[in-house]
């Protein structure tokens, strides 16, 4: 199969089909609204299960009665409706129920705008939910790699129990990309029959629960659950390190649609002979600390600016990896703004260290 | 001589002492459902979905598969579940600060789309487990821990009737109410859930049967007292019976709603 011209979110319900998850619940929202409607069209063509669900609260919920059967099952959402979602979240991560989730992030806070954004990199890497979890997630910054990564995605949660998330944008979402489904190398679906409720039929019953009363209890799972996110950090680190002429002195930090736009500055500056490269985090849970930690090291990396689409998020996660070594500057766009090459290469410009030539000790 | 057993526990219960208060109806309303799951042989492919509530650990007490939703939110997982295993049999139990308070959306929408799962809806007019509460279903006067002065229906409304206002949609459903306070009673409930469980098994609709049930802890008394005031002031509000069967077609609609096309 040639590539196919297709929309981001079109090209995700596709890709989650490919990876042998045609069973999908969810609620409208821009800027994810094409994912339902063409999985509306696409799900009864392969004998898939397509519901539209009363809310994205109904939604979330219902992909964990789904999970529970250990067949592959997922939703998407964007902003407001992750937040609903967050509650289910909770519990399907401590119930250990493989699903994947996508976010195509839109500006918030409230109900904000549909515009691209990547405002909730905090709700997706701290906090989408109540309890001591976390979720591992991924963050494309093309339609192919999104689809890619919806491979990605299942194979994780099945090998590690734990919900996915796909954190995109409204731009992703949106824009058409040729995509090819030929490069894409779908997994094989775990067996979960150990766990799964379809019934007792010659077996003991299987029970799905978060509730452990008895506090010794419930450490032993919130230690169990920690355990699984070091064996994750440890595993699924993933990063991609973009242009430079050799000895970079100036790291742009960024991911997703951000990162791509950086692209095109690293490209423009290198050009002109100045030697800047991208730290581009592809998974944002786990952090790709270790790669960061031995980058923020070398000698020749003498500063960091983060641009992100939000107030300023991720460089948290860059100060911490980086132990703050290094200067690290900031910029960003908000409320649905996606920064041009040409604003990054000005503050490039604006911020970057320029070693000036040594004096020469006075003589006497 | 030879002894012959003439009474037995339900294969679908576990051997396992509930923790539910003395006098409550909650064990009752358990067994009528694990008796028609081992009537009808549907125990090897069910799952339950447990409710949030007193009830939330009757996974503990049923022998067949289950889930433990989050609160109000059973009705979704039972859908979850049912729409990509058609061939199982899901039921969700739920009572009623669960279903008609913070889950009213989750359970509406399951009616309405029809979705061929059973539910269980216990109400006992109180919030059980986190120690009596004013329900949605809490009756004019009824005094609570949060009605301290008796239910005021100027400040909050009357008490829904959850069958009445799920038997108003269109969509076909067999819905019913019955009640546990007494024997007769209860064979009467136990064949509204059977025929839930048939319904569902012949994926002819959504079905569910509200059971009345007492909560001496709460209401501040005695079992006796408990089921004498369920008869009294219960049933006059909640009537039981049957209100809406797939059998009647559009005759509930129009019996609820006097619109007739």
């Amino acid at each position: 199969m040639a590539k196919k011209l297709m929309k981001g979110n079109e090209a995700i319900g596709e890709a989650a089909i490919h990876a042998g998850a045609a069973r999908y619940f969810a609620y409208p929202i821009t800027p994810q609204t094409e994912v339902a409607e063409y999985l509306a069209r696409r799900m009864p063509e392969v004998g898939g299960v397509f519901l539209q669900a009363e809310s994205e609260l109904g939604a979330a919920n219902m992909i964990f009665g789904a999970a529970s059967s250990g067949k592959r099952v997922f939703t998407s959402s964007s902003s407001p409706g992750v937040s609903l979602m967050s509650e289910a979240l909770s519990y399907i991560t401590s119930a250990e129920l493989p699903c994947v989730f996508i976010n195509v992030c839109r500006a918030g806070p409230g109900l904000g705008g549909i515009l691209p954004s990547q405002g909730d990199y905090f709700q997706a890497t701290r906090a989408s939910g109540h309890g001591d979890f976390h979720l591992i997630v991924l963050a494309p910054s093309t339609v192919q790699e999104a689809v890619e990564h919806m491979m990605i995605a299942f194979d994780l949660s099945d090998k590690y129990r734990n919900p996915v998330m796909i954190f995109a944008d409204g731009l992703i979402g949106q824009m058409m990309e040729p995509v090819d489904f030929d490069a894409i190398k779908p997994g094989t679906p775990a067996d979960h029959s150990a766990w799964a409720t379809t019934g007792a039929k010659g077996r003991e019953k299987h029970v799905i629960k978060t509730l452990y009363l008895n506090p010794l209890d419930n450490e032993a799972h919130n230690r169990h659950l920690a355990a699984k996110y070091v064996e994750i950090t440890k595993n699924e680190q993933k990063h991609e390190i973009y242009g430079g002429l050799g000895k970079p002195s100036l790291i742009l930090t960024a991911f997703g649609t951000s990162a791509r736009v950086c692209k095109t500055a690293v490209d423009v500056l290198n050009e002109e002979g100045i030697d800047i490269a991208l730290f581009r985090p592809i998974s944002i849970y786990p952090f790709p600390a270790k790669a960061l930690d031995v980058l923020s090291r070398k000698q020749h990396v003498k500063q960091f600016l983060d641009v992100e689409m939000n107030n300023g998020q991720m460089i948290e996660d860059i100060r911490l990896y980086t132990r703050s070594a290094k200067p690290i500057s900031f910029f960003g766009r908000q409320g649905g703004i996606v920064p041009s090459p040409e604003e990054i290469i000005d503050e490039i410009r604006k911020v970057m260290i320029v070693d000036k030539p040594k004096k020469k000790a006075a003589k006497k | 001589m030879a002894a012959n057993t003439i009474f037995e526990k339900p294969v679908a219960m576990t051997d396992n002492h509930t923790h539910y208060c003395p006098g409550c109806t909650h064990g009752v309303a358990h067994r009528l459902v694990a008796e028609v799951l081992d009537e009808l042989g549907m125990r090897e492919r069910t799952i339950g979905v447990a409710p949030v509530g007193c009830s939330v650990l009757c996974y503990n007490y049923f022998d067949c598969d289950f889930l433990e939703a989050a609160h109000g939110r059973a009705p979704a997982f039972a859908t979850g579940m049912k729409r990509v295993c058609p061939e199982k049999i899901v039921f969700a139990y739920q009572g009623d600060g669960d279903l008609a308070s913070i889950g009213g959306n989750e359970i509406l929408h399951a009616a309405n789309r029809g979705e061929k799962i059973t539910v269980i809806f216990v109400n006992n007019a109180i919030y059980g487990m986190t120690g009596g509460q004013m329900a949605p279903t809490t009756l004019p006067g009824q005094v609570t821990t949060t009605s301290p002065m008796g239910r005021d229906v100027e400040l909050t409304g009357w008490p829904i009737r959850m069958r009445e206002l799920l038997s108003s949609l269109r969509t076909p459903a067999y819905i019913a109410r019955g009640s546990i306070h007494s024997p007769q009673e209860s064979i009467i409930t136990k064949q509204y859930v059977r025929k839930a469980f048939q319904y569902q098994d012949k994926n002819t609709c959504f079905s569910m049967v509200e059971i009345l049930s007492t909560c001496p802890t709460n209401w501040g008394m005695t079992p006796t007292d408990s089921t004498k005031w369920l008869k009294e002031n219960m049933i006059p509000y909640y009537p039981l019976g049957e209100l809406k069967t797939p059998e009647g077609g559009d005759g509930n609609f129009e019996r609820m709603t006097g619109i007739s096309e």
